[in-house]
């Protein structure tokens, strides 16, 4: 058991306290912003407080994240710590399931529980009395009160964007797994093209998805604000989408760090992490074209 | 900043540097005790603030009738004193206590992720600085109870009520981080040898612990995230005018609700298992059994949520379900207590105070547990609901259980980290003191909820009244008498009878192998255990 002698216990840092700090003025700021946004004042310190707070996160992110990669590179890293790296990401992954599993779990209730009653059916339509003559539907394009929450004229079709973007997502997925075997056989010209198409892929993939909330939002009637519908689908999708966001930037960091010449065949936990949690957003992207757009 | 790396622990010479000086030495700590000694020292702060605020509400229901404060700064008094004592007293102070022993229990140079682990503490501070700071912002601090249910907490909230939701969220982050930061050590770092079902039982509770909170605490991130978006931009989730359902929240809510009452009791548990055996001087009854029931516990949290919910409006399939599978959890629980009494029956007892509040918790947190049963039986939870059984209920697994689960600790893991024994007989004086204080607080909440007085109401009916100064006088006691483990802690912390490295002739465990006080550093390399038995309760069992 040598690798258990070595195991490395990093000197004081000073990145957890300024991301401590980054994340305080962060948050404080964009509360600042919404509240005054939502009170209608015209002045806020809000989002000069929340972009100096982006900053500093921003600033935190280079700075550790530059200092892991360096210890990593120094070699100070024993296989024991590359395990605890790999749990650590492992249990993060768990942890945004779970994040998911709220939002969908909200979408299942709303679609076979509380919606059906309030049009009426089931063990708790009592709850039509609330608006008489009100008929649950899904997709929900009439809501209770469309007066607070005016419905959409539609929705958006499976079959069009949503289904170039699953082929996109899907195909990238295979593309990393290219790029890892490339890296793995220590082919440094195929892991290079595999890894830039993957964050081209995720890319086109976000840019289709910006062009379907514009088709939502400007013809359709579909927003945050039309009903039940309108909010389930643009928590999930949007959330989703800035998980497709942070993927591209890591894959982005790690196709850098390619070019820089690190990583090893055997050596490249940074890169496997960086591909489970791109395959993770890729799973719950095909649980969202199912239960959102098909079904 | 590559100055952080530190060639001596990389190359694995031993000599070590102990801490630094001054302000730096906290704040850019990556040391498991510094960092385990913050979070129970945070915890002790937050406990009297939260604490302070339970003054202000047992002042208030000293008499019916209002007296000293405003109903809606009553509110706001029980909503802090809750959000206060969940998430900034009871978890952090395991979460500390998580730091300073499991890297000693199972042989580890210190936590997995070391640097991760000052990041989940420093946002703690920062999370309470913004959520203790509503209270003085415009239309005062959040009032709508520690659950927050909507639509109070999104169309009829205080503007401050964002702040609140991004407080969770830091908090939420720091509890997710340091979930897997003690999920990675205790999978990664146990020394040669420590197999799973040689681990002590503080350690597999809190493998179990950080599971659940990896698994809840995204989910009370979803929840007020949906808050958020109902309050800023404009959805629906909680809004039935729009086809959502105010009843999604609160589905939403105990999911993570109802494991989150584990993740308070689980470690104490493991901890209260460590001492019984060893004031007792004898293996734990029933080892394995007790790994299986803290398994069992964690599992039935998830499936038992809407027994928050009886008197909603559920469907009666629903209610059934949910009836059935909260009584379940009594058996893995029974499981524990049979353990537990077991371990003490003709053990040669004595009466510490780690023993003191350990038994007290087997016995209160037992009686806690049986005003539970009452509770989970549907129809009879109609009567009781929203009512100071409820409140009763709550406190008595709460306060002897979680709260008395970490005096346990503390006064045995004390010698440990500082080097000294504390002043017993004052430490008896505080166990007896919050004993009783605790008992008169809360046990006549049974009758006046029974009688049907509800909770969070400043005022009530003057049949209530001798019981609730009753309660008052206990809660009053039971709140000075913490400035007495203050007290304690500070007096044991400057000097006292020096502690041996294993100060209780009892206890067992790899803790006990270290000096007392614990090195700055210890197990950089790490013991061998492959020789030990499979589990020291194993030969004697029965």
């Amino acid at each position: 058991m040598t690798n258990h002698e070595q195991y490395y216990v990093p000197a004081q840092s000073k990145w957890p306290i300024i991301a401590t700090l980054g994340l305080l003025i962060t948050f404080y700021g964009l509360g600042s912003w919404l509240n005054d946004l939502k009170a209608g004042r015209d002045e806020s310190s809000g989002p000069l407080i929340f972009f100096v707070g982006a900053l500093f996160v921003a600033y935190m992110l280079f700075g550790w994240f530059g200092n892991v990669v360096k210890e990593s590179r120094t070699g100070l890293y024993s296989p024991q710590m590359d395990r605890s790296f790999r749990w650590g990401m492992t249990w993060f992954i768990f942890s945004e399931v779970m994040f998911f599993t709220a939002f969908f779990g909200a979408l299942f209730y709303i679609r076979y529980w509380a919606g059906p009653w309030l049009g009426g059916e089931g063990d708790k339509g009592i709850a039509n009395m609330l608006w008489p003559g009100f008929e649950y539907t899904w997709p929900m394009l009439d809501t209770p009160d469309p007066k607070q929450f005016p419905a959409p004229s539609g929705v958006i079709s499976a079959w069009g964007l949503p289904l170039i973007n699953t082929i996109l997502l899907v195909t990238s997925s295979f593309t990393l797994t290219f790029a890892h075997h490339a890296l793995r056989k220590d082919k440094r010209g195929p892991l290079k093209l595999w890894l830039a198409l993957t964050v081209l892929l995720g890319a086109a993939f976000l840019v289709l998805q910006i062009e379907e909330y514009i088709h939502a939002y400007t013809e359709l009637g579909l927003t945050l604000g039309s009903g039940i519908y309108g909010a389930t689908f643009f928590m999930l999708t949007g959330f989703h989408g800035a998980h497709v966001t942070i993927g591209a930037l890591i894959l982005t960091v790690m196709l850098v760090r390619v070019l820089r010449g690190h990583f090893t065949g055997e050596q490249h936990f940074g890169f496997e992490a960086a591909a489970w949690y791109w395959h993770f957003v890729d799973v719950v992207w095909l649980m969202l074209f199912v239960f959102v757009y098909v079904l | 900043m590559s100055a952080v790396i530190d060639s001596h622990a990389a190359t694995g010479h031993d000599h070590h540097h102990g801490p630094a000086k001054g302000l730096s030495r906290w704040l850019l700590t990556t040391n498991h005790k510094d960092i385990g000694s913050m979070y129970l020292w945070f915890s002790f702060a937050m406990f009297l603030l939260g604490g302070s605020m339970a003054m202000v509400i047992r002042a208030e229901l000293f008499q019916p009738g209002l007296q000293i404060v405003q109903p809606e700064f009553f509110n706001q008094m029980t909503t802090m004193h809750g959000l206060i004592m969940v998430f900034g007293a009871v978890m952090p102070a395991f979460v500390g206590l998580a730091n300073w022993m499991i890297p000693l229990m199972i042989g580890a140079p210190d936590m997995a992720l070391p640097r991760m682990n000052n990041f989940s503490f420093w946002l703690l501070p920062a999370a309470f600085g913004l959520l203790v700071s509503t209270l003085f912002m415009e239309g005062g601090g959040p009032n709508f109870g520690w659950t927050f249910y909507a639509p109070l907490s999104t169309t009829y909230a205080p503007e401050s009520v964002t702040f609140f939701i991004l407080a969770v969220h830091l908090m939420g982050i720091s509890s997710i981080m340091g979930a897997i930061n003690v999920v990675a050590t205790i999978l990664n770092l146990r020394a040669p040898g420590m197999t799973l079902m040689k681990m002590p039982l503080f350690v597999w509770t809190w493998l179990i612990t950080g599971f659940l909170l990896i698994a809840v605490m995204p989910v009370l991130a979803g929840v007020v995230t949906m808050m958020l978006m109902d309050i800023h931009f404009g959805t629906s989730f909680f809004s039935a005018a729009g086809g959502g359902d105010p009843v999604l929240f609160q589905h939403v809510f105990w999911f993570f609700g109802h494991p989150e009452v584990y993740i308070m009791i689980l470690p104490a548990f493991g901890a209260v298992s460590a001492i019984i055996p060893a004031f007792s001087r004898k293996p734990l009854f029933g080892y394995t059994s007790m790994v299986y029931a803290t398994a069992a516990i964690a599992f039935l949290s998830f499936i038992v949520w809407a027994h928050h919910m009886f008197t909603v409006g559920i469907p009666l399939t629903g209610e059934l379900f949910f009836m059935y599978a909260t009584m379940l959890i009594a058996v893995p629980t029974g499981v524990k207590v049979f353990n537990w009494v077991s371990t003490m029956w003709q053990g040669s007892m004595t009466f510490e105070a780690p023993m003191l509040f350990s038994v007290a918790f087997v016995i209160l947190f037992t009686i806690g547990g049986f005003s539970g049963l009452m509770l989970a039986i549907a129809p009879a939870d109609f009567q009781y609901h929203d009512t100071y059984f409820v409140v009763a209920h709550f406190h008595y697994v709460l306060v002897p259980g979680a709260i008395f689960g970490i005096f346990a600790s503390a006064y045995y893991w004390l010698p440990k980290w500082t080097g000294h024994m504390y002043d017993e007989t004052l430490a008896k004086l505080h166990f007896w003191m919050s004993f009783v204080g605790m008992n008169l607080a809360f046990f006549p909440m049974h009758f006046v909820g029974l009688a049907g007085m509800p909770r969070r109401i400043p005022d009530y009916n003057m049949m209530f009244a001798n019981f609730n100064m009753v309660s008052s006088i206990g809660a009053f006691m039971f709140g000075v008498t913490q400035l007495l483990f203050l007290f304690i802690v500070i007096k044991c912390i400057l000097g006292g009878r020096p502690a041996s490295a294993k100060p209780w002739d009892g206890a067992e465990g790899l803790e006990w192998s270290v000096p007392s006080p614990a090195p700055y550093h210890t197990f950089s390399t790490p013991p061998d255990m492959t020789d030990e038995h499979e589990h020291r309760a194993g030969p004697s069992h029965g």
